[in-house]
């Protein structure tokens, strides 16, 4: 009982640093604001996280249809106006739902699809460390057996692993 | 392993399987509005001719919003004389009808409010903030607002006569 | 006329298909080979009578034979000579015809290749294989048919999406189909090593020339599609995670895992179980490719969807995965492998590594790309689930494995010793550190980019320490520079074949990483006469043009760009208004350069010409990606060569 607890908690930390990792790595530089508002870059940022609404799949920032094109003025619009850049967000939140965000919400049932990867990798290395231990293992039982067998015995066995299905 | 374990991996498929079945039942450009209840944009824009039309000044009847394109085939072009037609029957009973035109250029609104002799107002969204406002993904979408001001209902595609009339006359029924 | 003997050949095909499929499965499972060769008779005339269907239906497009309802739907009077043929499998009927072709010519050349050679597993595979060819041949005949009769026969055609006239048109689907199709033949010939419980070497031995050339064709295709996106899409990027896009990647990705772990299955006999399982999802990953693609269950941008065709194919694929893996199970037994490794720090660990971020990030896309399904079947809420998500979870598995592909090749089998990680990894890890260093230095700022690069180089220097190693020790023999160097490429083509392959995965990195970390854009509105800037360049708004095409009207913008080193080019991107299509198509302009390319991209303009909307892309080492793709096919030429024995 008590090492599966402190299994969990483990798992539960590795994922977390996992985590930590991974949105430190990747997260988008946020931590970066820009000095005025109606900054190129960040009004590419922010209309590179919402969805072209006519389109299929690509982002505000990417799509070259009319209607995105309008959104971007909107967004930088937004921007000049004052608005942080969650804020913009929010407003076309408000009004298309969360469909509109390209990247789901890391909170509520929309973190699965976030966590997801983190758990495959952890649950992939964790098969590999298991899978390489028990034959690192079984190598090493091979070796401590003493060779006591005579050379006929040997032979037959040879010429038996050599017909393996 | 034991013996009866093995056949799990074949089943485990199965959910993915039935998740996918379960797929052709959505359309995925049906997409729920999150304004209906809440109240709507008020917007004014100008007609072709450069009449202004103000939702504001109609606040207390009951107001109908339909978003279309000239280049919308076949929906919009469906759909044009049967809001004339409701257009016609309704007016009398204080229901107020705008069309919004979206991405078009002027002389191709003007060509299609000709082509089908639209009697309500149209007026031209030219920049787009208003479509975005009330979360417009395609056209045509059609907007029903009670007397109050709120969205109550949205149509995504080409509105028939019966679906106009079961929204309007609900909407007429309620007080101020 | 051309309808009924089109649909009519195809019946009969179907027909001698599932008679050959029957009659292979049947001939191996009572050991009659008369009937074997009855079941390869059939195989031949299936591969003629959709060669002649094929060809038929080519010809009704060269000849505008409006009487076949997809011939008027995907072309006018006005379409082009050589588009009129891409047409072929511009959309989906065609685009199923071309994968039955393909499926019948790899069968065909399994016939020829194996009939004599892998007498037991080869019978199976031809089962299969005939099977599969049949279920496709069996969407043509009921739900998608391309010799449907159009009455009364129009006199002018509704015309290609001008999307596809392209030439990546024509070769995107051909490189990505012959992939797919591909992966058949190593699937159908791990079914045949399940039925006959021959779960050893032979089945994979038997295919892996197969497996390298159908990766290398996926590559191909995601590198063309990539390509097409690129320059006539305008949306300037090339590769949006779009779901279809999704589909044909995680194939890719299990693809090369399983390309790596059938390596440690040939030296060191263990992994069976693991590689057959890899090839199901491999293969199953690509029907669920085609039927994302052709279903509509999920919105993209390629999905040609019609009716009951998604049925079909969620059927077949629900058909061949729960099969596949009901024959894993039987045989589980003996697939339980017996594997032995003296140290955790070997190269079979490395590949074990390796397949698990492969895998991982197949599933991770997989996850993400039903995810919507998921969130509306579970809560009614719709979601979306794009770019942003998928890159930010998979660049930390990727520089995992560029990381791995500097490790993997240079360490020991069994066992690697600390002298041998010291020897080999020591310069490359120096040097990789350094080169982390320098970049911060010169002002890099993207941590990500300088891992990125700093991995990048760390690995070419480990391959370029193994090659130079490798090559003083035949000098040692006495050979000099370039005959060693060529006869080690050649002697051990496998290895320095994947050696280069791994050096283009390399150079397109660099073209991703520069592309994703340093490129710039802006968009403004302009007059005619004034001018704005972006990274050096100057671009001043000239004016408009119209005119008229075969089948379109074409508006140009012209930009006269200059950034003062080079002279001033002029670049005219354009918008297309096809009468058939709803909204103008955007024709980008752009200029490639080995340091980055220019793209300009034409929005809104007046009437009149007095000013136009132009949206401006300084696009960094995209160029890369493409050489990369170069190199990738020196690569895999270089590693399907027949071995050279011993000299």
């Amino acid at each position: 009982m008590r090492i599966l607890e402190i299994c969990r908690r483990g798992l539960a930390f590795f994922e977390m640093m996992l985590l930590a990792l991974v949105m430190a790595l990747a997260a988008p530089a946020t931590a970066q604001q820009p000095a005025t508002p109606v900054n190129d870059r960040t009004a590419h940022e922010v209309a590179s996280q919402l969805r072209c609404v006519v389109c299929q799949n690509l982002s505000v920032a990417d799509s070259p249809s009319e209607m995105a094109t309008q959104m971007r003025v909107i967004v930088r619009e937004r921007l000049a106006a004052g608005d942080r850049p969650d804020q913009v967000i929010q407003y076309f939140v408000d009004r298309y739902g969360e469909w509109i965000l390209l990247a789901p919400r890391r909170h509520g049932f929309t973190l699965l699809v976030w966590l997801f990867p983190v758990v495959v990798v952890i649950v992939g290395l964790g098969a590999t460390v298991l899978v390489v231990r028990r034959w690192t293992r079984r190598a090493n039982v091979e070796r401590a057996r003493p060779a006591a067998v005579d050379p006929s015995m040997r032979e037959r066995i040879r010429r038996e692993m050599e017909t393996e299905p | 392993m034991k013996r009866a374990w093995r056949w799990l991996i074949p089943l485990s498929v199965v959910p993915m399987l039935a998740l996918l079945a379960y797929g052709f039942r959505l359309n995925p450009r049906d997409v729920p509005s999150p304004l209906i209840g809440r109240p709507a944009s008020v917007f004014t824009l100008n007609t072709v001719e450069g009449t202004s039309v103000s939702l504001e000044a109609h606040r207390g009847a009951v107001v109908v919003v339909n978003f279309w394109a000239s280049w919308c085939r076949p929906a919009c072009y469906e759909e044009a004389p049967v809001l004339e037609r409701a257009w016609r029957a309704y007016q009398d009973r204080g229901l107020v009808l705008i069309g919004v035109d979206i991405q078009d250029t002027p002389d191709a609104a003007r060509q299609f409010i000709n082509d089908f002799s639209l009697s309500f107002p149209n007026v031209r969204d030219v920049t787009g903030k208003v479509s975005v406002d009330y979360g417009v993904y395609g056209v045509p979408e059609t907007f029903f607002l009670d007397r109050r001001g709120r969205i109550r209902a949205k149509h995504v595609g080409a509105v028939s006569e019966e679906i106009f009339r079961q929204h309007v006359e609900r909407l007429l029924g309620e007080p101020a | 006329m051309i309808p009924e003997i089109g649909y009519g050949g195809l019946i009969a095909a179907l027909a001698l298909a599932v008679f050959g499929s029957v009659a292979a499965g049947v001939g191996a499972r009572t050991r009659r080979s008369e009937l074997v060769q009855s079941a390869q008779h059939a195989a031949i005339g299936v591969f003629v009578l959709v060669t002649l269907c094929f060809a038929l239906l080519v010809y009704a497009f060269l000849t505008f034979d409006f009487s076949v309802r997809y011939v008027a739907l995907n072309t006018n009077l006005g379409t082009p000579f050589y588009y009129r043929i891409t047409a072929v499998w511009g959309a989906l009927e065609g685009s199923i015809i071309l994968w039955t072709w393909m499926l019948a010519l790899y069968t065909m050349i399994v016939m020829l290749r194996h009939r004599q050679t892998s007498g037991d597993l080869y019978p199976w595979a031809l089962t299969t294989m005939l099977g599969i060819v049949a279920f496709f041949l069996l969407v043509m005949t009921i739900p998608a048919p391309p010799f449907e009769r159009l009455s009364p026969i129009p006199l002018e055609g509704r015309g290609l999406n001008p999307l596809l006239q392209d030439t990546g048109m024509i070769t995107h689907p051909i490189a990505l189909y012959l992939g797919f199709t591909g992966f058949t033949v190593p699937f159908a010939f791990s079914l045949a090593a399940l039925i006959t419980g021959r779960v050893g070497d032979e089945w994979i031995t038997t295919t892996r020339r197969w497996t390298i050339v159908a990766w290398y064709f996926l590559s191909l295709g995601l590198l063309i599609g990539g390509w097409w996106s690129y320059h006539v899409l305008g949306w300037g990027g090339y590769w949006a995670w779009d779901p279809v896009e999704n589909a044909a990647f995680m194939p890719w990705l299990t693809g090369t895992a399983f390309l790596h772990s059938v390596m440690i299955q040939e030296r060191r006999r263990m992994l069976k179980l693991w590689n057959i399982s890899l090839i199901i999802l491999t293969f199953g990953l690509t029907l669920f490719g085609t039927f994302l693609t052709r279903s509509g269950v999920i919105a993209s941008v390629h999905a040609f969807t019609q009716g009951s065709i998604g049925a079909f194919f969620l059927g077949f694929l629900a058909l061949v995965v729960l099969t596949a893996l009901t024959l894993l199970a039987w045989r589980w037994d003996r697939l339980h492998a017996q594997g032995e490794l003296d140290s955790v720090v070997s190269r079979e660990s490395v590949f074990l590594l390796n397949n698990v971020f492969l895998v991982a990030a197949a599933f991770t896309v997989f996850f993400g790309t039903v995810f919507p399904l998921l969130s509306e079947a579970v809560r009614g809420v719709k979601v979306s689930v794009g770019a942003p998500f998928f890159n930010q979870v998979n660049i930390p598995l990727f520089l995992a494995l560029i990381f791995l592909m500097g490790v993997g090749p240079l360490i020991a089998w069994r066992r690697a010793s600390a002298d041998n990680l010291k020897r080999n990894f020591l310069a490359p890890v120096v040097i990789g550190v350094v080169a982390a260093l320098v970049l911060r230095l010169l002002g890099i700022a993207s941590a990500l980019a300088v891992l990125a690069l700093a991995l990048t180089v760390f690995v070419a220097a480990s391959i370029t320490v193994d090659f130079v190693r490798a090559t003083r020790a035949r000098r040692r023999l006495g050979e000099a520079v370039l005959p060693a160097m060529g006869g080690l490429l050649l002697r051990h083509n496998r290895r320095y074949g994947g050696f280069v392959i791994h050096l283009g995965i390399l150079v397109i990195t660099l073209g991703i990483t520069g592309s994703h970390a340093w490129s710039v854009q802006t968009e403004t509105t302009l007059k005619r006469g004034e001018a704005a800037e972006l990274a050096g360049y100057r671009f001043r708004f000239d004016g408009l043009s119209a005119t008229e095409e075969s089948n379109h009207v074409k508006v140009s913008g012209f930009f006269t760009v200059s950034n003062g080193r080079a002279g001033a080019m002029t670049l005219q991107p354009a918008r297309k208004f096809y009468p058939q299509e709803q909204a103008p198509i955007a024709y980008v302009d752009y200029r490639l350069g080995l340091k980055e390319d220019l793209y300009l991209v034409l929005g809104d303009f007046a009437r009149d010409g007095s000013q136009a909307t132009v949206k401006v892309q300084v696009n960094r080492l995209v160029s890369w990606i493409w050489i990369g793709g170069l190199v990738l096919t020196l690569g895999a030429a270089l590693a399907i060569l027949p071995e050279r024995r011993a000299r």
